[in-house]
């Protein structure tokens, strides 16, 4: 019976170990370093008709090295205050990050009136990329 | 038990090589300034209007020139300040191309901001640097065009205002184009970076 336990304590602590080193060191598949946020076509409309439009969250996550460069793109036929700035119809905004910090904007689309980035540091291999990746799971 | 630990550890010493040693999928992004950019660029809004020169200012005259736009005014207690020490700095860092960049600053406090207290103001910087202002009807349509937002408050204690007003700046190209944003904060190298830049597209357009 005792050694039963021990067996399956020790099968534990080894998946537990073996998941802890994945989430350390299994590599990043990174196609592309821009998060990207679109005004759909037809958003003003819609917020003219009464419909609150929600496109942008109120916190952003980028990582250095993975996800670095915000991309805001007005899709919509009007021009459009998105995050910080007016961006015209068809126009994109890129906002590149190079420094880990906490950045707010002032932004029109969000009833707060700000937008907040977090910009966590690059997720390299080891103890940095565990922590970032079990950060990840509870955004 | 040994056999399943012994497999662990074999694993665990395969995952990290591999994390570590993996050249991992990582597309560069090849933009270059290090501002916020528009794609594609809009010409930059034109205005006209009074200036610290003691003659109107007309943004599309000053084609030819990288320019620095800028919103504030001079009663700002922190924001201004570090931006207009940052532009000076900036000037600094460029040395002799500091003759082919502008940086105007539009006030958002008209009522305080005449062409004077303006050059007084901007003066403590750098005194190159050109201060506009005008109607507060005008520039709330300047501002607008601009995306900038401006907002008064009154304090309390004695009718005292400040003017809460986006931070960041503008940088517009040679040809007029908005070309990018510059958040609150970057430092002077980024700045001066990023005109760098701007200033040598031209020269290479002027080669071909």
């Amino acid at each position: 019976m005792k050694v039963g336990v021990a067996r399956s304590l020790s099968i534990v602590f080894c998946v537990v170990i073996l998941a802890a080193l994945l989430l350390a060191f299994f590599p990043l598949r990174i196609d592309s370093r821009e998060e990207v946020f679109e005004i759909p076509q037809g958003t003003w409309a819609q917020r003219m008709s009464g419909n609150s439009v929600s496109i942008l969250p109120d916190q952003i996550y980028l990582a250095l090295g993975v996800r670095d460069l915000l991309v805001l793109r007005n899709l919509d036929d009007v021009p459009q205050m998105f995050g910080p700035t007016l961006i015209m119809p068809g126009q994109s905004f890129k906002l590149p990050f190079e420094l880990a910090s906490e950045y707010d904007f002032a932004c029109t689309a969000h009833a707060s009136g700000q937008m907040r980035v977090v910009v966590d540091p690059e997720p390299t291999p080891g103890w940095p990329r565990l922590l970032w990746r079990v950060k990840n799971l509870f955004r | 038990m040994m056999l399943i630990i012994r497999s662990v550890m074999v694993l665990a010493l395969f995952i990290a090589m591999v994390g570590t040693a993996t050249a991992e999928n990582n597309p560069a992004a090849t933009q270059q300034l290090k501002s916020g950019v528009f794609d594609p660029p809009r010409m930059a809004p034109d205005f006209s209007l009074p200036s610290s020169l003691d003659k109107p200012f007309t943004l599309s005259n000053a084609r030819g020139k990288v320019l620095v736009l800028g919103f504030g005014f001079s009663h700002c207690p922190n924001v201004c300040p570090m931006t207009l020490a940052n532009l000076a700095q900036t000037y600094k860092n460029l040395g002799a191309l500091a003759d082919q960049v502008q940086v105007v600053y539009m006030t958002v406090d008209p009522e305080r901001d005449t062409p004077a207290r303006l050059r007084e103001y901007l003066a403590n910087f750098n005194s190159h640097f050109i201060g506009v202002t005008g109607s507060a009807d005008e520039l709330a349509a300047v501002r607008q065009s601009y995306g900038i937002i401006a907002k008064k408050e009154v304090h309390k204690n004695g009718g005292t205002y400040e003017v809460h007003h986006s931070s960041y700046i503008y940088l517009i190209d040679r040809d007029g184009l908005l070309r990018a944003l510059v958040p609150f904060g970057k430092s002077a190298d980024d700045i001066t970076h990023d005109i760098t830049i701007l200033l040598h597209e031209k020269t290479q357009q002027a080669g071909l």
